[in-house]
């Protein structure tokens, strides 16, 4: 059977704005040091296909995937952009290898959200022309209907969110790729200012910049490239429908299928006995503590009493974003579901830093490609 | 349409009557704004308009000299080993001539667009621009000789367009 491996992880880290840098020197960097974990290749001959992340409208482009070559080291070679969630991505590059035709495969993806002047309005871009968008307003406020609606089914409460707040952020401390990190504690989050009923102002992820590059490849070559490859055992990804009007508005049901199809194809049966941790898409506060039952990482409802209970904190029983999350790391456009993966990675590697964990073989990292959508993947990882 | 078919039933449409909503339809204007950094390579080429120079950036593996500059070397991969101007005087490699504008209206004037390998440069690297000065678009020529024409420096922006365009010049 032909396995999937992750043999190399480079980023830039995140940060608040990058000046300094154009996105183009954002990804070199992190491409050249994702080539140099991976056995220090070369993509100018050892990497058989190129995939990037990215979505026109961040970036400001028609046709972005032109703009992509240059700074990964793929001119000439095989590239093509994937429109969608960086986890989505690497569902691309893990099928890829599967075929048996690619190798070695390189992942990008990136944000840099401090180039968008309008980033608000891009996203209310997403938004039903004919039906949503001449009511006006931030778009943000679907969040704020989905919370009001999953806090009232669930019986998760706010004053648990803003528990998920003061972790990541609080784990976002001993990350150094985080743009995010801050001391905060419930009552910060619960006396921040309104935004989007009932979310607060530190319940919702700010943007941030920053690139991230992965190398996947086949267990043939795997063990060439790298001393502690990280195995992708499963992979799953679903949409449930744009209609604001129709949608659940209490459960990530795109998750919950999107882990499902993962979780099958790893064998797992019972996530919250198996998995050992989590990396979510926390994008909001709420978002963490549905996924994470969506997942199946607890029993329905019960998620708020994970945080509360500190299981899903740092030496807890199932650690849920000990790199921050998107609170902690920052809202990277696509490249916040590569942040998930890189944690996951890290943390399997055993080299996450003061906020590794112990004895962890498995790991679950799941994106979601925000407001107002409802499309989600997640993968399983582990490290034998 | 078929031969059997001489007109379809129903009423036939103009696309004036879709202006005057005659068909329904949803009019939305996007507002998207972006602020590029320039970044390490791309704020020196700025820099160097404003100065009325063409900036290079070298890479000493594979000797090249490129135009425009960038950070890295897209064929080493490795990031380039240093930036220096080039003359801004080159050669046409390709060229064309545009009787449409950018709103797809017929334009009398055509606009004249070349790629000019410039010299300093290596071979084939260099800029896209217009050319000005010239009669009779059937006078330019694979080869020919060409000079940037500058905007004086107070009116420089630090932009493309610093450069007005390229003319021929004759070279003794």
């Amino acid at each position: 059977m032909r396995e999937v491996a992750i043999v190399g992880v480079g980023s830039t880290g995140f940060r608040a704005v990058t000046p300094d840098v154009s996105y183009k020197e954002m990804m070199f960097e992190a491409a050249t040091r994702a080539y140099q974990d991976a056995g220090n290749i070369s993509p100018r001959k050892d990497i058989d296909a190129f995939i990037s992340v990215a979505e026109d409208y961040w970036e400001g482009f028609s046709i972005f995937d032109e703009f992509v070559p240059d700074q990964l080291g793929a001119v000439l070679r095989h590239l093509f952009t994937v429109c969608g969630d960086s986890i989505i991505g690497l569902s691309t590059a893990y099928m890829l290898i599967k075929t048996g035709h690619f190798d070695v495969v390189a992942l990008e993806s990136h944000g840099k959200p401090s180039d968008i002047l309008t980033l608000y309005d891009v996203v209310q871009f997403a938004m039903d022309p004919m039906l949503n968008r001449p009511l006006g307003g931030h778009p943000f406020f679907v969040a704020g209907l989905e919370m009001t609606r999953f806090l009232y089914e669930t019986g998760n409460t706010k004053e648990q969110c803003a528990m998920v707040v003061s972790k990541n952020r609080g784990n976002a401390l001993a990350n150094p790729y985080a743009a995010y990190g801050a001391d905060i504690d419930v009552d910060d989050v619960l006396c921040s200012n309104h935004q989007f009923y009932p979310l607060n102002q530190l319940d919702v992820s700010q943007p941030s910049d920053g690139g991230i590059v992965m190398i996947l490849a086949s267990n043939e070559v795997a063990a060439e490239l790298s001393d502690n490859p990280v195995w992708v055992k499963g992979v799953g990804w679903a949409v449930e429908t744009p209609s604001l009007e129709t949608r659940c508005w209490s459960d990530a049901v795109y998750a919950r299928i999107a882990a499902d199809m993962a979780y099958k194809k790893a064998g797992i049966g019972n996530p919250s006995r198996e998995v050992d941790f989590a990396e979510v898409d926390d994008l909001f506060s709420y978002k963490e503590l549905q996924h994470i039952e969506a997942l199946r990482l607890c029993r329905p409802g019960e998620a708020g009493l994970l945080v509360e209970e500190g299981e899903t904190w740092i030496g807890g029983s199932m650690p849920v974003n000990t790199s921050g999350g998107n609170l902690g790391m920052g809202w990277a456009l696509e490249a916040s579901g590569m942040q998930r993966l890189l944690e996951t990675v890290l943390q399997l590697r055993g080299e996450a830093g003061s906020r590794q964990l112990s004895d962890v073989d498995v790991g679950v990292a799941q994106s979601w490609r925000g407001v107002p959508t409802t499309t989600g993947a997640v993968a399983v990882l582990t490290n034998y | 349409m078929s031969e059997k078919i001489k007109r379809f039933p129903g009423e036939e449409l103009k696309g004036a009557d879709i202006r005057v909503g005659k068909v329904p339809t949803i009019r939305f204007r996007p507002r998207v704004r972006y602020l590029w950094s320039a970044g390490v390579a791309m704020s020196r080429f700025i820099e160097g308009l404003k100065e009325g120079k063409i900036v290079a950036s070298t890479c000493e593996k594979c000797g090249r000299i490129m135009v425009p500059p960038r950070a890295f070397c897209e064929e080493c991969f490795k990031p380039v080993d240093g930036y220096t101007p080039v003359k801004d005087t080159g050669t046409i490699n390709t060229w064309s001539v545009s009787y449409v504008a950018g709103d797809a209206s017929r334009i009398k004037e055509p606009i004249l667009v070349a790629v000019i390998d410039m010299d300093g440069a290596s071979t084939g690297m260099g800029l896209l621009h217009l050319l000005g000065e010239i009669d009779d678009w059937k006078q330019i020529k694979f080869g020919m000789r060409v000079k940037a024409v500058w905007k004086p420096p107070e009116e420089r922006t630090g932009n493309i367009t610093d450069i007005r365009y390229f003319k021929p010049v004759k070279e003794v």
